[in-house]
């Protein structure tokens, strides 16, 4: 096991709660890391909707998901928040009173004395198309992401999908697979331009193929994909063969590991207090919508005010012997000088 | 008052009322309609409130937008007639509308 990270608090989730909450501890002194398993922080809001408009954001009339995102990382900035991007939580253990020992998926350990749970949805994992059978492959010959490039060389390897994970992972698996085939529903792309040209380039000479369509069936034993049945857009099915399929259909969200972490759920929600927002587990709290309590509404803004509450129980298990003062940052010369504009 | 039918993968049909300027998928929703999901609400940002529109009315519920052909790329045997319920309007002219659900949204 690697040396454990030691700070005030994790929190668990970059969306716009577990954002904000950076914000609302650092006014109080209190150190975060912040570990997220996509690759970028802002939650769902960068990830489903960053270009669609918020309207509900008080005293923002309209901002778009990724504007809002882009605001809480500069707001958070003066806090140094340390992120760990494409990194999953995976345990989280009581160690004492109150200190635990979270870990990742890639092998991090953390040691803190708060655990904030801003896991919104739960986290993001790709989705699997309903295509009969297809869990039989997972694993062996169907993968949702590529870890290491190596293992899809000499491979034939159908790669489904039309964005830009599809693309990309069509540009650089092509020079190592056996042979390359794309498989998309329609001859128009939504990923970047320069990707599509490449692609097209790559089939014009011969390199690779593409097919318009879209899988119905698998075939294949004991794990070992050798074709797809492709349904063309002229109604006919055809088989492709392969030995390698990566359907590349979006993410959705998953609850994942948060059951396994000894706190109370509900419904795949975690039931806490609305004084500090704080679970069963004392020190350990749950912000956004991954909480539940009576008129819970599934809203930013509530995340954002739960946040400001937690942090003042999560200062007295940082500092115990801190008293906490109210002060506006209007006109707190302490707070002034931690957000560096005193 | 403007009349939709939802059929869903094994025939059973509903139908429900729906009011002028809400979509199909609200209607499906506040009805209960089984096989429609809509995870994000009407956003176009799920693809789980696909439908398939019967031929007759294909003309009158229109093409998807480019926004909504880019997501019909999460969705399931899409086919020429495919829409997301979230995005078609109810119109007076939609009275009747008949579309049929997937067997799955995802
Ligand atoms: C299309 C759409 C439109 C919306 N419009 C509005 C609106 O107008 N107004 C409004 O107030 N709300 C709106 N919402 C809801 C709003 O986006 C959510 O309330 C908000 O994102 C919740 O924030 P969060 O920080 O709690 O969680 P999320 O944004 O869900 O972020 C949680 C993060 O935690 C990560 N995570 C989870 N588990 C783990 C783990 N084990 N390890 C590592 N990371 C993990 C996830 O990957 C994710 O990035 C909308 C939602 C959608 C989908
Ligand atoms: S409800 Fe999500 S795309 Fe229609």
């Amino acid at each position: 096991m690697s040396e454990p990270i030691r700070t005030d608090a994790l929190i668990i989730g970059a969306g716009p709660c577990g954002l904000f909450a950076v914000f609302e501890m650092g006014l109080l002194d209190i150190k975060a890391h912040v570990v997220d398993i996509l690759d970028k922080v802002g939650g769902q809001c960068a990830e489903l909707y960053p270009e669609k408009p918020i309207y509900d954001i008080p005293g923002i009339p309209m901002i778009t998901g990724q504007g809002l995102t882009e605001g809480l990382r500069a707001q958070v900035q003066p806090f140094h928040p340390v992120f760990h991007l494409n990194e999953m939580i995976e345990t989280v253990e009581k160690i004492g009173d109150p200190l635990f020992r979270v870990t990742t998926d890639s092998g991090k350990v953390f040691e803190v004395k708060v655990v904030v749970i801003a896991a919104g949805g739960g986290s993001f994992q790709p989705k699997r198309p309903p295509v009969p059978g297809i869990e039989a492959y997972e694993g062996t010959s169907v993968f949702y992401a590529v870890r290491r490039m190596e293992d899809f060389r000499d491979r034939t390897v159908l790669i489904v999908g039309g964005g830009d994970s599809a693309l990309d992972w069509t540009l650089n698996l092509q020079p190592i697979a056996k042979r390359m085939i794309l498989l998309h529903r329609r001859d128009e792309f939504r990923g970047a331009p320069h990707s599509v040209d490449q692609m097209r380039e790559l089939v014009s000479t011969g390199k690779m193929d593409l097919i318009i369509g879209q899988v119905t069936g698998l075939e294949g034993a004991n794990g070992r994909l050798s074709g797809a049945m492709v349904k063309g857009n002229d109604g006919k099915i055809s088989t492709v063969a392969c030995d390698t399929m990566l359907p590349f259909f979006g993410l959705t969200m998953k609850l994942g590991p948060v059951a396994n972490w000894g706190v109370t759920l509900k419904d795949n929600l975690i039931p806490v207090d609305t004084e500090a927002y704080e679970t069963n587990v004392p020190g350990i709290f749950a912000i956004g919508d991954i909480n539940t309590y009576p008129g819970k509404l599934k809203l930013i803004l509530s995340g954002f005010h739960e946040g400001a509450l937690m942090a003042q129980k999560a200062s007295r298990y940082v500092f115990p012997d801190k008293r906490v003062v109210f002060q506006y940052t209007t006109s707190s010369t302490s707070l002034q000088k931690k957000l560096g504009v005193g | 008052m403007v009349r939709i039918t939802f059929i869903d993968h094994t025939g059973k049909s509903r139908t429900v009322d729906a009011e002028p300027g809400s979509t199909v998928m609200e209607n499906a929703i506040r009805n209960g309609v089984a096989g429609i999901e809509a995870e994000c609400g009407g956003a176009c940002a799920c693809a789980t409130c696909h439908v398939h529109v019967d031929e007759a009315w294909v003309e009158k519920t229109g093409k998807p937008s480019p926004m909504e052909e880019d997501m019909l790329d999460f969705a399931y045997d899409v086919q020429p007639n495919s829409r997301l319920s979230c995005q078609i309007k109810v119109r007076e002219e939609l009275d009747g509308l008949i579309v049929r659900t997937p067997e799955r949204q995802s």
